[in-house]
């Protein structure tokens, strides 16, 4: 077994039709796996930025960034796992609720500064928002109420840098050269 | 003024500086094929299959350097293609395809020939571009032109609805491309030139590795001045070859699994490997873990994505050959290297891999050999995929740089027809041998009408021996000669069929007609196919089973069963 952990890699993209189905087949293609993605539009009009977050050793990453540089509409690609990253998701959780689970269900959504968003006779609609592991943490504690569904965003993350015009582009091959 | 899509397709095509085009019309592309005769500059070749279109484009291109064009209909013209663009991916050759599509309006309705060829060709091309209005035209072609023929070049398919072709637009020249996020050009870190330098110089028992990449970029005079300032023996790889003349002192063959046994032997000895252009594909490296531990490695590739992704390098450099050879050269000092040269004679004297058994029987390997002397290694040799295909590797002894046309990546048997064809329309006065298998010949032997309507001198020499050859060799050693599906024994007369095509056909079954049949062919001013009925199971030597390494070598064994 290879020594595997997330990554989490941002892209600015342009913002056209089949650039997704463009990443996504070149993730399927090389057998990389993505354990989220998240897209939305950027700062600057016509362009997309999108995180990635991706299982795989330095190596298989190090291969993403170059792939996916390689796409003539990937504009810039960089690495954040490494830096000073701030990563967050957003899900939502409907959860069994019943009047004798209600107040304990209640302070577990105050301790991860949840929100209950939605309240039904015998369900309740749980907003958070935190970094993967947090999630996570709340579904598993949520899960003894009864977890109906659950409704996660994927990762999106930016470093901690001032402006990404700082950013070096992770695959320039400067950079790529310097590596070894 | 005003044009139709269909204009603005033939003059974009004309302002990138093609000339010629080969394809297949039907109704989404029909109007684009009806504004043909107002461009007579453009020279339309129809082919008898879109796989020979877009084969034949890569035949072109890789004998002009110029991207190489196919037009086809949408639905099952375009997807007959899709061979021959998997196959140019996989080379590195560049294309631009023309795809006509259903109308805009229909597309996504699973209408009459309707398919999603951008969708298909998406993991296949360097690029792909679906054109819903005239006004993109022109710069979209010029994108294609751009994206395919620059960095490391591949195939760029442009999908246009037929009503585009018709629509009417103010046409315009395009400005320049707007492409942020395609840099291909990288010149190399002076850095790390410097540091490839020091290696070399330091080293004691160098090798250059050439790839397709010094053919690419030409870079055959800064390969040679690397190689003979430094005494470093020079390996090709199977699509490097003929990129470095193959008389010289320095040439030490090709490795991998047919290659030469001296050649991955010495690889294997070797403290320091130049690789240049090429991407330690695993037919050369074996099993990857165990290749070539004793080396350092120096990688000069334009792609960066190839930089570590097979083996791991010391030194990468990523930038263009002849760029990055050009100023590198200035850094590394003459040298001599002589115990290494002398180690290198002994393993070529040891592991002669290309010697041809004496016997009174009419062997593939002396058919090329024959070839290779009576066209003094100067001719343009055509491949299919298999044992011909080693063998023409193996026993041509090239002299002239990007004169050796196969299929080494995709390894698309047919290729020896239509590529054969365009290599001969891109240089109508070169000698254009075809080294055919008779399995591959019958995938893509429609396109002799193609020739013979063309009037293309092609010579084919088709090596027939009966059977689908390199699996037969493969079922013999590793499944004790268990011939399961590849006997032919349903072949054609060939060369009946070459004349029912109004070509000349010449058969020969005995060893002491091969020269002539060879000389009476190139003697023939049109094209020409040799029927060489050869023995059926003679087998590639030497062997290195995939996966393996260097030492699980299989060499010929003394008492091959050919030798009388
Ligand atoms: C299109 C395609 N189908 C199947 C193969 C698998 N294959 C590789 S070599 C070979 C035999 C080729 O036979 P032939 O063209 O007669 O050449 P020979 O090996 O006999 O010289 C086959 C079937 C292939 N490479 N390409
Ligand atoms: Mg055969």
């Amino acid at each position: 077994m290879k020594s595997s952990e997330k990554h989490t890699i941002t892209a600015l993209v342009e913002d056209r039709a089949g650039v997704l189905n463009r990443i996504s087949s070149m993730f399927r293609r090389r057998g990389y796996n993505i354990s989220s993605l998240a897209v939305g539009k950027s700062e600057s009009a016509g362009l997309s930025r999108m995180t990635f977050v991706v299982d795989g050793d330095a190596k298989t990453v190090e291969m993403v960034v170059k792939n996916l540089h390689k796409l003539v509409e990937v504009i810039k690609v960089s690495d954040i796992s490494e830096g000073n990253a701030v990563s967050r998701e957003l899900a939502l959780i409907r959860v069994k609720c019943d009047v004798t689970s209600r107040s304990e269900i209640m302070q577990i959504v105050d301790i991860f500064r949840a929100k209950i968003v939605d309240v039904s006779q015998d369900t309740l609609i749980i907003e958070v928002t935190g970094n993967e592991d947090k999630v996570n943490s709340l579904v598993d504690l949520l899960g003894s109420f009864g977890v109906f569904e659950v409704m996660r965003t994927g990762t999106v993350a930016m470093s901690r840098r001032t402006s990404f015009e700082q950013d070096k582009p992770v695959s320039s091959p400067t950079v790529l050269e310097n590596a070894s | 003024m005003i044009k139709k899509g269909s204009q603005i397709v033939c003059e974009s095509l004309l302002r990138e500086g093609c000339n010629v085009v080969f394809g297949i019309p039907g109704g989404a592309i029909l109007p684009l094929y009806q504004a043909l005769p107002e461009y007579p500059k453009l020279r339309h070749i129809l082919t008898r299959h879109e796989q020979g279109a877009s084969l034949a484009a890569d035949g072109y291109a890789r004998v002009t350097g110029k991207p190489g064009v196919a037009f086809a209909t949408s639905g099952p013209g375009a997807t007959n293609l899709v061979t021959g663009i998997a196959s140019a991916q996989m080379d590195s050759v560049p294309l631009v395809i023309v795809t006509g599509q259903v109308n805009s309006w229909a597309i996504g309705s699973d209408a009459f020939q309707e398919t999603d060829i951008t969708g298909i060709t998406l993991p296949i091309t360097k690029h792909n571009l679906l054109v819903m209005d005239a006004s993109e035209i022109a710069t979209s072609i010029k994108e294609a032109f751009y994206i395919a023929n620059s960095g490391r070049p591949g195939p760029v398919l442009v999908d246009i609805p037929r009503d585009v072709f018709v629509q009417e637009v103010e046409y315009e020249e395009p400005g320049e491309l707007n492409l942020p996020g395609y840099s291909p050009n990288f010149s190399g870190h002076s850095g790390q030139i410097r540091k490839a330098a020091n290696l070399i110089n330091e080293s004691e028992k160098p090798v250059i590795v050439a790839g397709h990449g010094v053919i690419i970029s030409k870079a055959y005079d800064e390969l040679k001045a690397l190689a003979e300032k430094a005494q470093i023996p020079v390996i090709t790889t199977l699509l490097g070859i003929s990129c470095f003349p193959e008389d010289h002192v320095l040439w030490t063959g090709w490795p991998g699994m047919h290659g030469m046994a001296y050649s991955s032997l010495a690889i294997e000895e070797a403290d320091l490997i130049i690789a240049l252009g090429m991407r330690f594909d695993d037919r050369i490296t074996g099993n990857p873990s165990k290749f070539a531990l004793n080396s350092k490695k120096i990688h000069i590739d334009v792609d960066p994505s190839e930089i570590g992704k097979n083996i791991a390098v010391d030194v990468p450099i990523v930038g263009d050959v002849k760029e990055v050879l050009n100023r590198m050269n200035n850094h590394v000092v003459n040298a001599t290297h002589p115990t290494w040269l002398k180690r290198i004679d002994v393993l070529k004297e040891d592991h002669p891999s290309l010697q041809i058994p004496e016997t009174s029987k009419l062997l593939a390997r002396q058919v090329v050999k024959d070839i290779s002397d009576e066209t003094r290694g100067g001719a343009t040799i055509v491949t299919g995929v298999g044992q011909h295909q080693m063998w023409a590797a193996q026993h041509y002894r090239f002299k002239k740089p990007g004169t050796f046309l196969t299929s080494g990546g995709l390894g698309t048997m047919g290729y020896e027809v239509p590529a054969a064809m365009g290599a001969q329309v891109a240089d109508p006065d070169s000698t254009v041998w075809s080294i055919a298998g008779d399995g591959g010949f019958q995938m893509t032997l429609c396109e002799l009408a193609t020739i013979a309507e063309n009037r293309l001198p092609v010579k084919f020499a088709i090596l027939n021996n009966g059977f689908l050859g390199m699996v037969r060799q493969w079922q013999e050693i590793f499944f004790d000669s268990s011939y399961v599906s590849t006997a032919y024994t349903g072949n054609p007369d060939f060369v009946r069929l070459a004349e029912a095509y109004g070509i000349k056909g010449i058969r020969v079954t005995d060893k002491t007609q091969v020269k002539t049949a060879i000389a009476e062919a190139m003697d023939h001013d049109g094209p020409v196919l040799v029927d060489f009925i050869v023995e059926q199971e003679e087998n590639v030597y030497p062997m290195i089973p995939s996966g393996m390494t260097v030492f699980d070598m299989i060499e010929e064994p003394v008492s091959e069963k050919v030798t009388t």
